[in-house]
């Protein structure tokens, strides 16, 4: 039985499980977390347990649930699921606890202060190009799931977590220089996942917020020609509110932060079929 | 309401300014725990009313609570707008139960307070025209199964519950105040008669001060299920505050309870309210309340409600609400339909949950 408290940027949360591999998954991928002292008075943002399915299904047909205070909000899981179950748990938890940010479906990367945002419909390739930057081209990892825009300041807060990768990409992760990735996770319903951990120094920034200077609609398609495109901030707003988790319910407060934040940035299209084409084309996006 | 954090909770509410001698872990067991029983909206406003000084993590979820609060209410106001376009050619009075009505009257119960579905009342023999008028307006019947639609059209108090198309707001349609086959059957068009109209919302009604706080109590001690009742106790609380500042208003809470057929239930809700809040109630109405019922509040009834209303996260790890909940969920079905229907449905009940098997508190409201 693993109890401990973890705090990784912008949350605290306590996490509570009897499954090895939920414990093996924290070791691996939120080393500083667990280091850090347990007991002390902290304030918990999300109190997390993952515990085993009741009745007859704890012996026949193992399953892992996921509890935030005591509401379950999806479905069990197989237990050998276990660890992503906390991944996906606590995305959910982020997205949908009120804590006063406009958090959106998106990858982000920042250099310095100035932040890359890629919102993506699922199988965009949104992951891939994020651990490509990261890992690659040496952007700092903020997200590759959650931005998390604080409307006060207007900054996009960092969550470095592991990268989730899906089915093809986890090979082509797995040969990206510094690329470390933990145990694959067969037949889950977005097929087989992988994590990728966040380099240490994406880790080590997490208290470093950063201002969207760009903003990245990728598309994966194989065979095409690449294709950089600027598209109005209109357009982008409309897309990325899209992408947003709890747009209607931050109401007035939402609208304009997500106004004022691209106010500031250039939006574009790109099309890509290979992760050297992607790279490319960010390069010359955002001149760096 | 037996263990001390729930106590911390509610004397909290009832006198943020303790709020002050708070340890940061102590204030990450309020947050959790008034979240928990819906309230944290409610203390979110206390506390900054109060304007005590609060550590940042705790006021991060405190604002991002009364944002969300003044989003709700703005949302709820926009769909009875919708429901005035939708239903003012019947020329019927459309009456607003419970947060609705909160919010669109900008009552003080409102304030902080988050918003489940929308309660209306209607005349019923108006009632096929309204569910037409909101059926063409995208609103559609959520429950699917023949029995659910009997059960609801022969039994109960309301239409089956109607979910939005495009929105999945969720709306309940109301005739009278309790279940048609339940032991007390108040007459609604005394309170859909007395309602007052609003300026822009020509078929929209607001109930009676003293109808929100006796719709309030008796929804609390009839619908069995205690997921809110800490927090319907505190609307109560604060409906009988704010009401009081009318001049006749316990006569009229006494009157309308008579009028309504309602005095048990409302007497012993007032009790409660005093028992587990001190909500300031004229111990002359109480004694009035008490000789109308016939006598005084049940000992076993107040210990169990005491035992059960608390926060969600603490009822789940205590066996003694878990029974204190199940006694009163049974009592509720009780009060709500003679035994020879109970039966019925009950046995209806278990027999879907076997076939699907699904856990019992599935689906609650």
């Amino acid at each position: 039985m693993i109890d401990t408290t973890l705090h990784l940027a912008p949350v605290t949360v306590r996490v509570r499980a009897p499954f090895g591999a939920v414990r093996q998954h924290l070791e691996t991928f939120y080393p500083e977390a667990m280091q850090a002292p347990g007991r002390t008075k902290r304030f918990i943002d999300f109190d997390i347990r993952i515990e085993r399915g009741t009745g007859w299904r704890r012996w026949l047909r193992p399953q892992a649930r996921f509890l935030l205070d005591h509401v379950e909000p999806f479905l069990p899981l197989p237990a050998n699921q276990a660890a992503p179950l906390f991944e996906w748990g606590l995305n959910w938890c982020l997205a949908s606890r009120p804590l006063g940010y406009l958090v959106m479906h998106a990858a982000v990367v920042a250099r310095d202060g100035d932040a890359l945002v890629m919102p993506g419909s699922p199988g965009a390739g949104k992951s891939t190009l994020c651990a490509a930057l990261t890992f690659i081209d040496g952007w700092r990892l903020l997200s590759d799931e959650l931005a998390i825009l604080a409307p006060a300041c207007g900054t996009l807060q960092p969550t470095p977590r592991p990268i989730s990768l899906k089915n093809e990409s986890i090979e082509i992760v797995s040969r990206f220089p510094g690329a470390t990735l933990g145990p694959r996770y067969t037949d889950t319903r977005k097929g087989t996942i992988s994590h990728a951990a966040p380099p240490s120094a994406s880790r080590a920034a997490a208290e470093h917020q950063a201002r969207c200077r760009w903003v990245v609609f990728p598309r994966f398609a194989a065979e095409s020609a690449p294709c950089c495109e600027e598209i109005g901030r209109a357009e982008a707003f409309a897309r990325i509110a899209e992408q947003s988790f709890n747009r209607d319910r931050m109401g007035e407060t939402g609208f304009r932060a997500l106004c004022d934040m691209l106010d500031k940035a250039r939006c574009f299209d790109i099309v890509f079929d290979s992760t050297e084409t992607a790279l490319a084309l960010v390069r010359d996006v955002t001149g760096q | 309401m037996t263990s001390a954090a729930c106590k911390r909770l509610v004397s909290i509410l009832k006198t943020p300014t303790q709020a002050t001698q708070l340890d940061l872990s102590e204030w990450s067991q309020l947050v959790a725990g008034a979240r928990s029983a819906n309230l944290a909206g409610l203390l979110a406003e206390r506390i900054a009313a109060a304007g005590i000084t609060v550590p940042a993590e705790a006021t991060r979820h405190l604002e991002a609570l009364r944002q969300l609060s003044r989003r709700q209410t703005q949302s709820v106001r926009w769909e009875v707008h919708g429901l005035q376009r939708a239903l003012s050619q019947l020329g019927i009075p459309v009456v607003l139960l419970k947060g609705a009505a909160y919010a669109v009257s900008d009552h003080p119960v409102g304030r902080g307070r988050l918003f489940g579905d929308i309660d209306i009342l209607v005349p019923r023999n108006a009632l096929g025209d309204v569910e037409l008028r909101l059926m063409v307006a995208g609103w559609t019947s959520a429950k699917a199964s023949p029995y659910d639609q009997r059960y609801y059209r022969t039994w109960m108090h309301e239409l089956p519950p109607m979910v939005n198309v495009r929105r999945g707001t969720v709306l309940d349609v109301h005739h009278t105040i309790l279940p048609l086959t339940s032991r007390h059957s108040p007459d609604a068009e005394t309170i859909i008669r007395a309602a007052s109209a609003l300026p822009d919302l020509p078929a929209v009604r607001i109930p009676r001060p003293e109808h929100l706080l006796i719709h309030s109590i008796v929804h609390l001690l009839h619908e069995g299920e205690l997921h809110n009742g800490l927090r319907d106790l505190f609307d109560i609380d604060g409906l009988l505050r704010t009401g009081a500042s009318e001049a006749d208003f316990w006569p009229r809470v006494v009157d309308a309870s008579r009028t309504l057929d309602v005095v048990a239930p409302v007497a012993f809700g007032l009790h409660l309210a005093a028992h587990l809040l001190d909500s300031p109630i004229p111990p002359h109405v109480l004694a009035d309340m008490r000789n109308a019922a016939g006598g005084p509040a049940s000992r076993l009834l107040t210990m169990l409600y005491t035992t059960a209303i608390r926060p969600e996260n603490e009822a789940a790890e205590s066996p003694a609400a878990t029974l204190a909940r199940f006694a009163i969920y049974v009592r509720a079905h009780w009060l709500r339909m003679p035994p020879h229907l109970l039966l019925r449905h009950l046995a209806h009940k278990s027999i879907v949950r076997l076939k699907k098997d699904e856990p019992a508190v599935e689906g609650r409201a």
